[in-house]
């Protein structure tokens, strides 16, 4: 770990101010990412800007009948609230099917939307690696990837996102609200948030330099049964090799989307307009132009039997 | 004291503490944080540095220069320890790879350097700028392509390791050939790492030309000697201190390289330097299970009869390493008179390949236990009967030679009626339970008991309290109690009259922990210093040493009576060495595995529903820490079977997976209730305990066990470890 300062701001535009003045300044919520990747000098921040006494730590009705969540809400209040247990249950089962209790207690909303992939090649700083110093190569491409992407990736990098409550958000439509160093604010739907690699595998979201997340707003609720079904090798505290998250109508239209295989939580309207044809449908279209590897080549029916597990569920709730 | 004849009648046979389910004696301080683990123990040395070791980023080749200035001149540097500054080392009797590289490097992640500073936090951040310029060698890293060229190897555990390379018994090929019903099949087990939950830690002080190192190992006197031959020290000016071990499972057995970077790194600042290894760089810088690839063929009469068996093997290790013994147990656990085994050694450049526990039985036992269940489905018999049939008295090499006990049916018979087999739908993929296809497996569980010579000495003072120092270790396994209760059993004092000072290389020498020989040598060892000063207590209190008794606090003759703390200020100090009873008997431990699993009919997830192990295993000194070991071991066994493989990059020869949320091990949502009985047979020819080992039992054939289940439960048969989803789902009915 770099030797680093440390600061508490008090507002949010003033946090926005002071990373965006400060090239080497990141953002600290929770910490469970990024200490970790401090410690292994993946993330070398010469400053910290820490954000716990922003008052983003509340969930708010909106006047549409939606939430507002507090970009600094932790993982567990946030599953645990009654309005989103009731409401949008997709989220709470996200969230709890990811991480440890003690990890949820800790993390974040935005600290969540934010984490870093786990591409072992990421995490190994002997190995070249574009997002971690752009222009070194990839050495997951051809190595071990059982756990990457097979869509939306690109030939600077396989990596995947990593994260449970985003696809869930994704499904929900969800929006994340952010402050700009000069104190302007703005709307960014999540389907826009997380962005594909391509070329520039380390710029990750839609955010500018000093861009701070101060909440995520959620639309009024669409009803419907809420699943996420997450597939692991372990039955707890894994990343998941595929995850669903859906809701699923009485008229048997659907939203899915996917975790587990792509820069960002997988989904597609064209695919979900499938529904009524079944799982096959709907995941052939969704994964239209795949490149798995060969390691990682199993996800492809992992995602159709995990959209036909879902639809299942639906059917019978 | 020499155990050389079968044991009689003793006073551990009284069974008034052994054998009694016992609460561990340190759990209190285990529970309470007071139990002083290696890189904890502040008090023992003062004014302690730090050392952070640099790894090598290149799996083979040269140190072409490493470039330290950056790193001497960071913030609270005190000194860098290197291949050049550390003078001629030697290489540790245990070791394969050297444990400072440079200027070659054998493997990935190797310690190249250790750099030393006031805290923590400066030496990990110093070492971060020691600069290596490296010359890439080319090495081989990929089994299956290096094993058609590897020589044939002698059974290292056999005959000193000058045993045949192939061994033969009668005429395997003839008979497999026209034998009217036979199975040839290839089954894989991958590299698999200890994952113990405390990392390698040391604690390293000179003194003038004294070093003592306080540290977590498993076997004291192996590693004290490798240190010693390391550093060019006499022995006897070395000194190990590890009275608590966060686990090891084979990982600690040996001289590692945080006590030799701590001990170099003390020398060389002139003050005491404490050593802990990083998670991350744990697989690749210390040993691990070595991947095998193995054949089976077996040949059967239409009854089911075996008449011709052959297992060989093939692994690989760096050079002037061994293989894994994964045909061991094919050469004892079933009948058979024409037999054949064979194992074949690579050298590949991967990092050093070494015991983990049940080394040999536990992936040997994944690939033969397969093979018996697709052997009895061929034979259209049930798999607990086919291995009753098969089961054999004698050792099916050495018909003259018995085995001590045998109670393999019995295991496997009692384990049928307990876990419902009947119930078990002998076609695949015919149980349904929601979205679960449900099946059962079976496997035989097998480890050979194995003792070996160990030291006590123990002692009473003015309170009576018993006190017995030996270098015997805790691995966590529950030896504290276990040596608590044979003191108390043979004083014939309370448990709580009993303290146990274990793990200092000052104390009489051990069996140490490994190979499941802990339990039964060490409390063997503690049983002849017991005896040894009955003894002298009987001498020094005016008893005939024949016909004394010691119980409640009291030595008992006739009508006299005296009490224990009489004999105050007395202690003993005995071995026990054992003669040939090891070789007139095979002594062997066995199970009975049962698995209930459950295949997700959608995506393939293998999730455990229920589990058994029915033990034999001598006389179960404590069933409370008994049962931990076994159901640890279970649970072990279900990592092997369904999650746990490091994955080699074949390009750069390395471990991808190196840390805790890559390299997936068991956790609590994964295992359901494990049931565990034991037999509790004495066998009086192991030890006066009549124990055998029980450690590494547990996890022998519960993969097998797994993966016969998932067979029973889908049809498909996976004989590729571990076995994770994609292995079936292509195979798996549609469900939508």
């Amino acid at each position: 770990m770099k030797a680093f300062t440390y600061e508490r701001a008090k507002t949010p535009a003033e946090a926005a101010a002071a990373v965006a003045n400060n090239p080497g300044a990141k953002f600290l919520a929770g910490g469970t990412n990024l200490l970790d990747l401090m410690k292994l000098e993946i993330e070398t921040p010469s400053h910290l800007v820490d954000v716990q006494d922003l008052k983003l730590d509340r969930i708010e009705e909106t006047s549409d009948g939606g939430l507002r969540i507090g970009a600094f809400v932790s993982n567990t209040d946030l599953a645990a609230h009654d309005r989103v247990r009731r409401d949008y249950g997709a989220l709470t089962r996200a969230i709890v099917a990811g991480a440890s209790g003690q990890l949820r207690n800790k993390a974040s909303t935005a600290g969540n939307l934010l984490q870093r992939t786990r591409c072992p090649y990421f995490y190994d700083t002997n190995q070249p690696c574009n997002k971690r110093k752009p222009g070194s190569g990839c050495a997951a491409i051809g190595g071990y990837s059982r756990q990457l992407g097979i869509i939306g990736t690109s030939d600077a990098c396989i990596a995947t996102f990593p994260g449970d409550m985003a696809v869930a958000m994704r499904v929900l439509d969800a929006t994340v609200e952010t402050v700009k160093p000069d104190g302007q604010t703005r709307r960014i739907p999540i389907a826009d948030f997380h962005r594909l690699w391509g070329n520039t595998p380390h710029v990750e979201t839609a955010l500018e330099r000093g861009e701070l997340i101060t909440a995520v707003t959620l639309p009024k609720p669409i009803g419907g049964t809420h699943i996420y079904r997450k597939v692991r090798d372990r039955a707890s505290y894994a990343y998941a090799l595929v995850s669903v998250a859906a809701v699923i109508q009485p008229d048997g239209s659907a939203r899915f989307a996917v975790g587990g295989i792509a820069p960002k939580p997988w989904r597609m309207a064209e695919a979900e307009a499938l529904a009524p044809k079944g799982a096959k449908a709907v995941a052939t279209r969704l994964l239209a132009g795949a490149r798995p590897t060969s390691d990682n080549a199993f996800k492809v029916p992992l995602v159709e039997r995990t959209i036909a597990a879902v639809m299942a569920e639906g059917a019978k709730a | 004291m020499k155990f050389d004849t079968p044991a009689g009648t003793n006073p551990i046979d009284q069974g008034k503490v052994v054998g009694r389910p016992t609460p561990r004696i340190d759990g209190p301080l285990k529970t309470s944080g007071r139990a002083p683990y290696a890189y904890e123990r502040h008090d023992v040395a003062e004014n302690a540095a730090y050392g952070v070791i640099v790894h090598a980023g290149i799996a083979k080749g040269r140190l072409n220069a490493l470039h330290l200035d950056e790193a001497k001149a960071a913030p609270g540097v005190v000194t860098i320890v290197t291949a050049d500054t550390a003078g001629k080392l030697g290489k540790g009797n245990m070791n394969t790879a050297k444990l400072l590289g440079g200027p070659e490097i054998d493997h990935y992640h190797q310690a190249i350097a250790l750099v030393v500073a006031e805290t923590f936090e400066q030496a990990r951040a110093a070492a971060n700028l020691v600069r290596a310029d490296y010359a890439r060698g080319q090495g081989k890293y990929d089994l299956e392509a290096a094993l058609p060229g590897a020589p044939p190897v002698p059974d290292p555990n056999a005959n000193d390791g000058k045993g045949p390379k192939i061994d033969k018994v009668g005429d395997f090929e003839r008979f497999f050939a026209s034998a009217p019903v036979k199975l040839d099949q290839k089954y894989t087990t991958p590299d698999q790492s200890h994952a113990m939950m405390e990392p390698f830690a040391t604690i390293a002080a000179w003194k003038g030309d004294e070093l003592t190192v306080w540290t977590s190992n498993q076997m004291i006197n192996w590693t004290k000697g490798d240190l010693a031959k390391t550093l060019g020290l006499p022995k006897e000016k070395v000194r190990l201190d590890s009275p608590y071990v966060g686990g090891g499972f084979g990982g600690k057995l040996f001289l590692r390289a945080d006590a030799v970077m701590a001990a170099l790194g003390a020398r060389q600042a002139g003050r005491p330097v404490k050593v802990t290894i990083a998670r991350p760089m744990m697989a690749n810088n210390a040993t691990h299970r070595p991947a095998t690839i193995q054949r089976i063929r077996i040949g059967c009469d239409k009854d089911g009869t075996i008449t011709a068996i052959a297992h060989e093997s093939g692994s690989g290790d760096l050079p002037g390493g061994g293989p894994e013994t994964a045909v061991s147990q094919t050469k004892l656990l079933y009948a058979g008179a024409h037999r054949m085994t064979a194992m074949k050694l690579a050298v590949l450049d991967l990092p050093e390949g070494n015991a983990m526990r049940a080394p040999g039985e536990a992936p040997g036992l994944m690939a033969l236990e397969i093979a018996m269940d697709e052997m009895a489905e061929k034979l259209g018999m049930d798999p607990v009967q086919f291995r009753i049939k098969n089961d054999t008295m004698v050792d099916p090499e050495k018909p003259e030679r018995k085995f001590s006990q045998r109670h393999l049916v019995q295991c496997l018979n009692d384990g049928a009626q307990r876990f419902g087999w009947s119930r078990r739908n002998a076609k695949p993929a015919q149980v349904r339970d929601g979205r679960w296809l449900v099946g059962m497996g079976v496997a035989s569980g097998f480890r050979n008991n194995m003792n070996q010579k160990s030291a006590a000495r123990v002692g009473i003072d003015k309170q009576g309290m018993v006190t017995v120092a030996t270098d015997m270790t805790d691995i966590g396994t529950g030896t504290y109690t276990i040596v608590a209760q044979t003191a108390a059993e043979m004083m014939g004092v309370p448990i709580d009259s009993v303290n146990v000072l274990l793990g200092d290389s000052s104390f009489p020498v051990s069996a140490g922990s490994g190979g499941q020989w802990g339990g039964n040598s060490s409390t063997a060892g503690v049983y002849a210093a017991c005896m040894k000063l009955r003894e002298a207590v009987a001498q020094k209190l005016g008893f005939n040493a024949t016909d004394v008794t010691f119980a409640n606090g009291k030595v008992t003759s006739g009508n006299r009576s005296a009490d224990l703390k009489d004999a105050a200020g007395l202690s003993a100090e005995e071995t026990m060495e054992y003669g040939d009873l090891a070789k007139q008997y095979q002594q062997s431990t066995f199970a009975g595995h049962f698995v209930e699993v459950g295949v997700d009919a959608y995506t393939g997830e293998i999730r455990i529903r229920r589990m058994l192990a029915v033990c034999d295993a001598g006389r179960i000194i404590n069933p409370t820490s008994a049962r931990s070991q076994v159901i640890g071991a279970m649970t072990m066994g279900v990592g092997a079977a369904l999650m746990e493989e490091l994955a080699v990059d074949k390009r750069f020869g390395f471990f991808v997976n190196h840390d805790l949320a890559t390299y997936e091990v068991p956790v609590h949502a994964d295992i359901p209730h494990q049931e565990v009985v034991f037999l509790d047979y004495p066998d009086d020819t192991t030890s006066p305990m009549k124990a055998k080992g029980v450690g590494e039992l547990g996890l022998c054939g519960v993969g097998a066990a797994i993966a016969n289940a998932i067979y029973n439960a889908t049809g498909v048969r996976v004989r590729d470890y571990p076995i994770t989803l994609e292995k079936h789902l292509a195979k798996l009915p549609m469900v939508a």
